[in-house]
């Protein structure tokens, strides 16, 4: 591959730059401080997260990424509430979180709809919660249906859906009840390439057009560069930020962004922050300690 | 199209090849009955004798033991007396196919022996409703505290580690304090199914109920649930197909106690009838009302599951009986 001069990923043009600036203005959603949490385990206890502060401003879209095991998923879960955390604290509107809530919806990797509910169902499960009458909370449920556009499937059963629909009722089903923030936990990693583009197409049209603040976990730096406003990059052993970084990529995205100079630049930098000492390519065959075992006399003795 | 191989792991069989290989399930064990009774050289241990010829002691219609038979014949051809006849034929007890199936029949019809006795239908209704009221009572205690169990630690710590300890006791050896307690009527029985089957249908209950992804429960609660709309609207209803599965496990227990059930106190129902048919040598009668039972409770069973399939519309049942 030939070395294209890239920019730094801290160059921003100028419209990015002023947007930025205008984002940092509006109010604090979610403010995160000296966040720790640690677990108890039968090999004593093990530190997950550390010192993690970070803050997303209203209808700001913020993603986490981090390798395996850094603690991303414990870190929504704690904002979710379904996880306790052992120090600092969470404020969302400026009020400590406490348990789980319907002011933070949250959409899982494995689709986590109910089983027994048809689609309508499912959607109005929220609604009917905050105390919503049936009628109202099934109108509710229609207008966000054909927004994710499964009018025809709300009276289906989540088995009967593909797995990209399923998200699409997650998503709904989530936004439903109007929380703050949305908190996605590689909502998209179980989906194939074509779905997951045009998942993340449909997330980036609700977000333009709703507010809400989007807080989205994802191993996949394309993905990350591509939805996020701003990228939160964790580093493991123990969870603990990075750097959190802006986006140069100018809003509002489009596909053709992804050969652009500073979507580039920051996948750069975000592979030497994920993967600092990757191996390439070529060492792979000498790691792996590989012998020939086709014999020199097979027909087919070479594949080259 | 590929067919299904017939021994492939774990894969289903074409529709034609199950259905042909559940009558088949019930054909071969009848075959093998019928094998041992028309086939006269397979088995046969007895002789049914038609002439007594000169020994004193044979009777016509009498069963004796091919070697007795034997002997007699030999001891009579060195004397040379008349020699007795008889066929090979099987004991009393293994009546043969269309003997039993015709007692289906004529067991109904037949009055009892005694006025103040009770028909064969007033027998198996009594025993219906035995089980019925053991199994109802049990279920109306035992599925609720199973769900609590399940889905609440305070509960399962409660409750669980005296009925894992209960459920080891056999339930007949309550027999005769449930008569001391209860009467001699349908009560002690009653009492006596509810005690085989509601200490393990609480463990049963529970642990399905455990069964339920945690997962959902999650996202129940970030969509605002609290605590009694999760046990409301996502505990149950996300294993309720499951624990319909269960309690149709759990009846079919049910039915194994009610025998020991009918003995206790004064004998009643379908048992009554077997051991009263067993007395006077009825053995086709016996079997008759055995598969009665069998046939009651596999009816009963079929029904239910079409029924679940009816009612719980949002999962493709797993292809079972
Ligand atoms: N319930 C738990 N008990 C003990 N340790 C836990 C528990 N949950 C997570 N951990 C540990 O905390 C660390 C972070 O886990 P977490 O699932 O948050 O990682 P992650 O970044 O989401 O990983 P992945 O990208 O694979 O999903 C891991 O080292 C894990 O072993
Ligand atoms: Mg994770």
């Amino acid at each position: 591959m030939t070395q294209l001069q890239l920019p730094s990923y801290l160059d921003q043009p100028p419209a990015v730059k002023d947007r930025f600036t205008r984002l940092k203005q509006r109010p604090v959603i979610l403010k995160v401080d000296a966040l720790g949490k640690q677990f108890d385990t039968p090999q004593g206890p093990t530190t997950a997260l550390q010192d993690i502060h970070f803050q997303t401003h209203r209808r700001e879209f913020l993603c986490v990424i981090g390798p395996s095991g850094c603690g991303k998923s414990t870190l929504i879960r704690i904002l979710a509430g379904l996880e306790t955390y052992s120090s600092g604290q969470v404020l969302l509107d400026g009020q400590a979180v406490n348990g789980p809530g319907s002011d933070r919806g949250m959409v899982f990797q494995g689709y986590t709809l109910f089983p027994w509910l048809t689609v309508k169902k499912n959607v109005m499960f929220g609604l009917e919660r905050a105390g919503k009458g049936r009628t109202a909370a099934e109108e509710v449920a229609r207008e966000w249906i054909n927004l994710v556009g499964l009018e025809k499937f709300e009276d289906s059963y989540p088995h009967q859906l593909s797995g990209g629909m399923k998200q699409r009722v997650a998503i709904a089903r989530a936004l439903a009840t109007q929380p703050r923030i949305l908190l996605m936990d590689e909502p998209f990693g179980a989906l194939d390439a074509q779905t997951r583009a045009r998942m993340q197409a449909y997330l980036l049209e609700i977000w333009k057009n709703i507010d809400i603040t989007i807080v989205f976990i994802t191993h996949d730096l394309d993905e990350a560069i591509y939805l996020a406003d701003r990228i939160l990059v964790l580093k493991a052993h123990p969870g603990e930020v990075q750097e959190l970084i802006e986006v140069p990529v100018p809003q509002p995205r489009t596909v053709e962004q992804f050969l652009s100079p500073e979507f580039l630049a920051t996948k750069k930098r975000l592979e030497t922050l994920i993967h600092p000492n990757r191996d390439t390519h070529e060492n792979v065959g000498e790691q792996l300690h590989m012998v020939r075992m086709v014999p020199l006399d097979d027909s087919v003795s070479s594949i080259f | 199209m590929t067919r299904t191989h017939w021994f492939a792991v774990r894969k289903e069989l074409p529709h034609r090849s199950r259905l042909w290989l559940g009558v088949m399930s019930f054909l071969l064990p009848l075959a093998i009955w019928s094998l041992v009774s028309y086939v006269p050289f397979v088995w046969h241990p007895k002789m049914e004798i038609i002439d007594p010829g000169d020994v004193s002691y044979f009777r016509p219609g009498m069963l004796v033991d091919r070697k007795v038979f034997a002997k007699e014949s030999a001891a009579l051809q060195n004397t040379g007396g008349a020699l007795p006849q008889g066929k090979r034929a099987n004991p009393i007890y293994l009546p043969a196919p269309h003997a039993v199936a015709k007692a289906f029949f004529t067991a109904f019809t037949t009055p009892p022996k005694r006025r103040n006795e009770p028909w064969l239908h007033e027998s198996l209704w009594q025993s219906i409703q035995v089980i019925f009221w053991g199994f109802f009572l049990s279920s109306l205690i035992g599925v609720p505290l199973g769900i609590l169990a399940g889905t609440y630690d305070v509960f399962s710590r409660l409750f669980e580690p005296f009925i894992e300890f209960f459920r080891y006791l056999p339930a007949p050896a309550f027999g005769a304090l449930a008569v001391a307690i209860l009467g001699i009527h349908d009560a002690p029985k009653i009492a006596i199914i509810f005690i085989g089957t509601f200490f393990q249908q609480v463990l049963v209950i529970s642990n399905t109920t455990r069964q339920l992804d945690p997962a959902l429960l999650e996202a129940a609660m970030t969509l605002g649930a609290k605590r009694f709309s999760l046990l409301f609207k996502v505990v149950i209803p996300g294993v309720i197909q499951q624990l319909y599965r269960d309690q149709r496990i759990l009846l079919g227990w049910a039915w194994t106690y009610l025998i020991v059930a009918e003995l206790i106190g004064s004998s009643s129902g379908i048992t009554w009838f077997i051991t009263q048919q067993a007395r006077y040598k009825n053995f086709d009668n016996v079997y008759a009302a055995i598969m009665m039972i069998g046939i009651i409770g596999i009816t009963t069973d079929l029904l239910l599951a079409r029924l679940g399939r009816r009612i719980f519309p949002w999962q493709r049942q797993p292809a079972q009986v």
